[in-house]
């Protein structure tokens, strides 16, 4: 989707943490992107590199962990690894899931000097 | 710019705005008149600390930078180190959650039900609307919300018939957020125990992402687009509450397989309602209105009895909403 707003909302994440820990320098910002969350994980790198400039994250490099998409099957009664929304169960190939994790977009954390 | 959509966020604009006032993502509103970007690329040493404070009006010229250079960490300690790893651990939405959640108290309080409509462009939003909202009248006011990138053609045919609307124009922006919500809500003369109905702009992907605090998101699927849309946009379908299958008058003119379809969305969501409907026909209002008689109910057993807006919402005239269509455009 919308890649630019997430990089916005990442640099300003990223400004207030340097602010606040009084940085000079942020080398480093790594996100987490679950992969249910609806986010080209390219798209957000290339924004990123765009927005970030003028910010605390300027010379920033950017670190994306991608986090598995789990799901609990009612069928099978027990939590699957899905890679996507729509996708059938590995284990029993029905649809009966109810997604429980990787639809999360966090910062984790920043490197600063 | 949104790689997917160009979705841009420096041109949003909500009827009552003066000219060059815009709303970007983060929330920050500003004007300025000319088009600028923030590429600069020489290397600076100066010293001086400043950033944005907004909610006025001011110019860019060399602004638009963070420097850090005079705060503590710049006392180096020779041969140490002082790169070090802070936890941050933020959702990256978070500044829009926490605004929708506002939008939802605000809205709650006032025992307001809102439903956020998405759809593709063309999936006969606006005329379902103007037809609930005639179907509605005499059984509980309606409010609209209207998005688009450009025009206020949508809140123009909802105005006629009565209802208070107003527009907010997203520039190059690809859907709607909380932020542009919040503002449209002081300036929408909306009744308390009404219905709020938020047509999103018209995009299956960017709009599942962002609450707006409505009460359920509804999805709208023409029969006219294809079967499968709920397996190529699952993210929309799945954050939907209900859907709508409309312009089901045409289905005798068309190959368009409605089981098929059914099925499709119930794999991407297997609780999602469904309701197929013909905004021309009439086919499917009542159970479309039942459905939303039956959310504004329970919307209107708000806690306490006073009814009290928040600061800035202009005071509804309940005993009459059709008079309540005069509002500032």
């Amino acid at each position: 989707m919308h890649e630019m707003a997430l990089a916005e909302g990442v640099r300003e994440i990223v400004d207030q943490a340097a602010r606040s820990n009084g940085a000079r320098r942020v080398a480093a910002v790594r996100v987490e992107i679950g992969r249910l969350a609806q986010v080209e994980v390219e798209a957000l790198r290339f924004a990123f590199e765009v927005v970030k400039r003028g910010s605390a994250a300027d010379s920033a490099r950017l670190e994306i962990v991608e986090s598995e998409g789990s799901a609990w099957c009612m069928r099978c009664s027990e939590s699957v690894v899905i890679s996507g929304r729509g996708e059938p169960c590995p284990k029993c190939a029905h649809y009966q899931l109810q997604v429980t994790g990787g639809d999360r977009m966090r910062v984790l954390e920043i490197e600063i000097d | 710019m949104c790689l997917t959509c160009g979705c841009g966020h420096d041109e949003a604009h909500v009827e009552g705005d003066g000219a060059g006032w815009h709303t970007h993502a983060d929330g920050t509103r500003h004007r300025h008149d000319h088009a600028h970007d923030h590429a600069h690329m020489h290397a600076h040493e100066h010293q001086h600390a400043h950033e944005h404070e907004h909610e006025h009006e001011h110019e860019h010229g060399a602004a638009g930078h963070l420097h850090f250079g005079d705060g503590p960490a710049g006392a180096v300690a020779t041969g140490m180190s002082q790169s070090r790893m802070v936890r941050v651990e933020r959702d990256i939405l978070a500044a829009n959650d926490a605004i929708a959640e506002r939008n939802r108290e605000r809205l709650r309080a006032r025992g307001i039900f809102a439903l956020n409509l998405v759809s593709s462009p063309g999936s006969g939003k606006t005329t379902l609307l103007v037809r609930t909202i005639e179907r509605l009248a005499g059984v509980a006011p309606v409010a609209v919300i209207e998005g688009d990138q450009q025009t206020s053609f949508d809140a123009e045919r909802i105005r006629a018939t009565g209802a208070p609307a107003i527009q907010i124009n997203t520039g190059k922006g690809c859907h709607l957020d909380a932020r542009m919500i919040e503002i449209a809500l002081g300036r929408l003369a909306a009744a308390d125990d009404s219905v709020l109905m938020i047509e999103n702009v018209g995009n299956l992907v960017c709009p599942a992402g962002f609450d707006l605090g409505e009460a359920h998101k509804v999805v709208v699927l023409s029969v006219t687009e294809g079967e499968d849309k709920p397996l190529k946009y699952p993210d929309m379908f799945h954050a939907a509450s209900l859907m709508l299958l409309n312009k089901v008058d045409l289905l005798p003119h068309l190959s368009f397989d409605v089981e098929r379809c059914l099925a499709n969305a119930r794999q991407v969501h297997p609780g999602i309602e469904i309701i197929e409907i013909s905004a021309t026909s009439g086919q499917g209002m009542a159970d479309w209105l039942a459905w939303i008689e039956r959310g504004a109910r329970v919307s209107r057993h708000r806690p306490g009895a006073a009814p009290h807006s928040a600061p800035g919402v202009v005071e509804p005239t309940r005993s009459a909403p059709v008079a309540a269509a005069a509002q500032r455009s």
